[in-house]
């Protein structure tokens, strides 16, 4: 038996015209506060050292380049941009992400990111409110630290919680085996997607604030209550993840160190190393001017505004149909 | 053997889990935007019919199940095994036991084709079909001027099956019934 393909779109023609709508209004907003559209490469040729970030590879064979990687986020060319001078700039920019589908995820994905030059997280957050109150007429987001949020959803205290309490509250969903392969972090997103996301932002938006310093990625660092936290936010509505924002670290030897324990962890979890992206690394040493930025998912944000249950409604052709 | 990674579960797929067969119900993916992967999946155990929910880290896999569903004609019982023929032409037959054949038994009627489910070559399961056809054999008497009621009574099926039905079905009539409710859906003819 041979299946005829399926041509159609899975989102309606209304909601194709939501996508456009929301299109027009972010570039409407951004105009508006004199922030600056660019574009960078899509295709780039570096990946990223996030140990949970898989990129796509590609078969470049121009300009003397060989091989690269579909972008996860644009986050690197933009920063390479405010190194340079550009001032605050935004993008709506297509991003690749490996092993990602489920009724959140497709493999590409529309994200829209931005920088503000001399704002701090707290003047991020209160413009990301902004933008999508803005749009979808809902209320302003509470702020929640990561630490409360487990304790009121999962009854523990993340920062203090041993390891092995950790591993054994997570026996709820995994075999012995399997928790052996887990480490500290994975535990906790464990946790995170499974009892903390499903309560977040259901009465209104919520911003999740101060995550362990272990979870920093590319924010920069400090102490709450004797603990070390990363100055980064999600946003959380109905429980669906929306953004996630730092107040930039700017310090390239800090950056050269995270690069390397991401490594370091890739290598111990069997995954490849990825290399250091030097044009990066050298923009930081140049110095990145003290800024904020913030990644927010579009297709998701577009979800929320015509109340789809699944990322396919508001795409036009899922990787299954792309 | 061959395996299954979790970037290549769906509904449908039938693997092995704790040594049972067992087919793939729902997969839900759920990943925290820098955060490690874990798909949540129900699985149907083929042996127990049980559902089981089990979570996997993004990267595990399971081991694929031998595991097929064919169509097949209902022959005969010699009183332990029930004797099924492939419909593809071969004329291919496959013992099932009891253990196999389970409540399918009271649809059994022989030269209906059931979906038969075959774990490393061997009968697992039978399924009926959403609806059978079977006559009458036993019920009492039949109630002229009956047909609007909702009154209802028991009647034995050829198969030993016994379904609900209006008071006005009489022996020897042949119903179509709900396999999966067990129901009464009409009568197909009077004798």
């Amino acid at each position: 038996m041979t299946e005829s393909p399926v041509w159609q779109p899975t989102a309606s023609r209304d909601t194709l015209k939501s996508r456009a709508q929301q299109l027009a209004y972010v570039r409407g907003f951004f105009c508006e506060r004199g922030v600056l559209e660019v574009e960078t490469p899509v295709l780039g040729r570096h990946g990223v050292t996030d140990l949970n970030l898989d990129g796509i590879s590609a078969d470049v064979q121009a300009g003397g380049v060989q091989g690269g990687w579909l972008q996860t986020s644009p986050e690197y060319p933009m920063k390479r941009l405010l190194a340079a001078g550009s001032g605050c700039i935004y993008q709506v920019a297509r991003v690749f992400r490996n092993g990602e589908r489920g009724r959140r995820h497709n493999p590409e994905f529309s994200m829209l990111e931005w920088y503000r030059v001399g704002m701090d997280d707290q003047g991020l957050m209160a413009e990301v409110a902004d933008l999508v109150c803005g749009w979808l007429g809902c209320d302003r987001p509470d702020q929640v630290n990561y630490r409360q949020a487990v304790i009121e959803s999962a009854g523990f205290d993340p920062m203090e919680i041993s390891d092995a309490d950790l591993r054994r509250f997570c026996e709820q969903w995994l075999e012995r085996e399997q928790l052996e392969n887990l480490s500290r972090n994975d535990c906790l997103d464990l946790v995170m997607s499974f009892m903390v996301e499903p309560t977040l932002g259901l009465e209104r938006p919520v911003f999740i604030t101060g995550y362990p310093a272990s979870q920093a990625a590319l924010a920069r660092l400090s102490q709450d209550q004797g603990h070390p936290v990363a100055h980064r936010f999600e946003l959380y509505i109905n429980g669906l993840e929306l953004c996630n924002g730092y107040w930039e670290l700017t310090d390239p030897e800090e950056q050269r160190q995270r690069f390397e324990a991401d490594n370091q962890q890739r290598r111990m979890a069997g995954k490849p190393e990825m290399a250091l992206d030097s044009a990066f690394m050298a923009a930081l040493e140049a110095g990145l001017p003290d800024c904020s930025g913030v990644a927010l998912g579009l297709d998701r944000l577009l979800m929320l505004k015509v109340g789809a249950k699944s990322i396919e409604e508001v795409l036009a052709f899922p990787i299954e149909r792309a | 053997m061959a395996s299954y990674s979790t970037n290549e579960f769906r509904g449908g797929l039938k693997v092995l889990l704790d040594g049972d067969p067992c087919i793939m119900l729902e997969n839900e993916f759920v990943k925290p935007g820098k955060g490690q992967a874990f798909n949540r999946v129900k699985l149907r155990n083929l042996m127990t019919n049980r559902v089981w929910e089990r979570t996997f880290k993004s990267g595990e896999s399971l081991e694929a199940a031998d595991v097929m569903e064919q169509d097949m004609e209902y022959l005969y019982s010699d009183g332990e095994f029930w004797h099924f023929m492939l419909t593809d032409g071969s004329f291919e037959q496959y013992a099932a036991d009891a253990k196999a054949v389970g409540d399918t038994v009271k649809w059994l009627k022989e030269q209906d084709v059931y979906t038969v489910t075959l774990y490393n070559g061997a009968p697992l399961s039978v399924t009926p079909p959403n609806f059978v056809e079977l006559e009458v054999v036993d019920t009492d008497p039949g109630m002229k001027g009956d047909t609007a009621q909702g009154g209802s009574k028991p009647a034995t099926l050829s198969t030993g099956a016994v379904v609900n039905v209006p008071l006005f079905i009489v022996i020897g009539e042949v119903l179509k019934v709900d396999t999966r409710t067990g129901e009464y859906v009409n009568r197909v003819k009077s004798s």
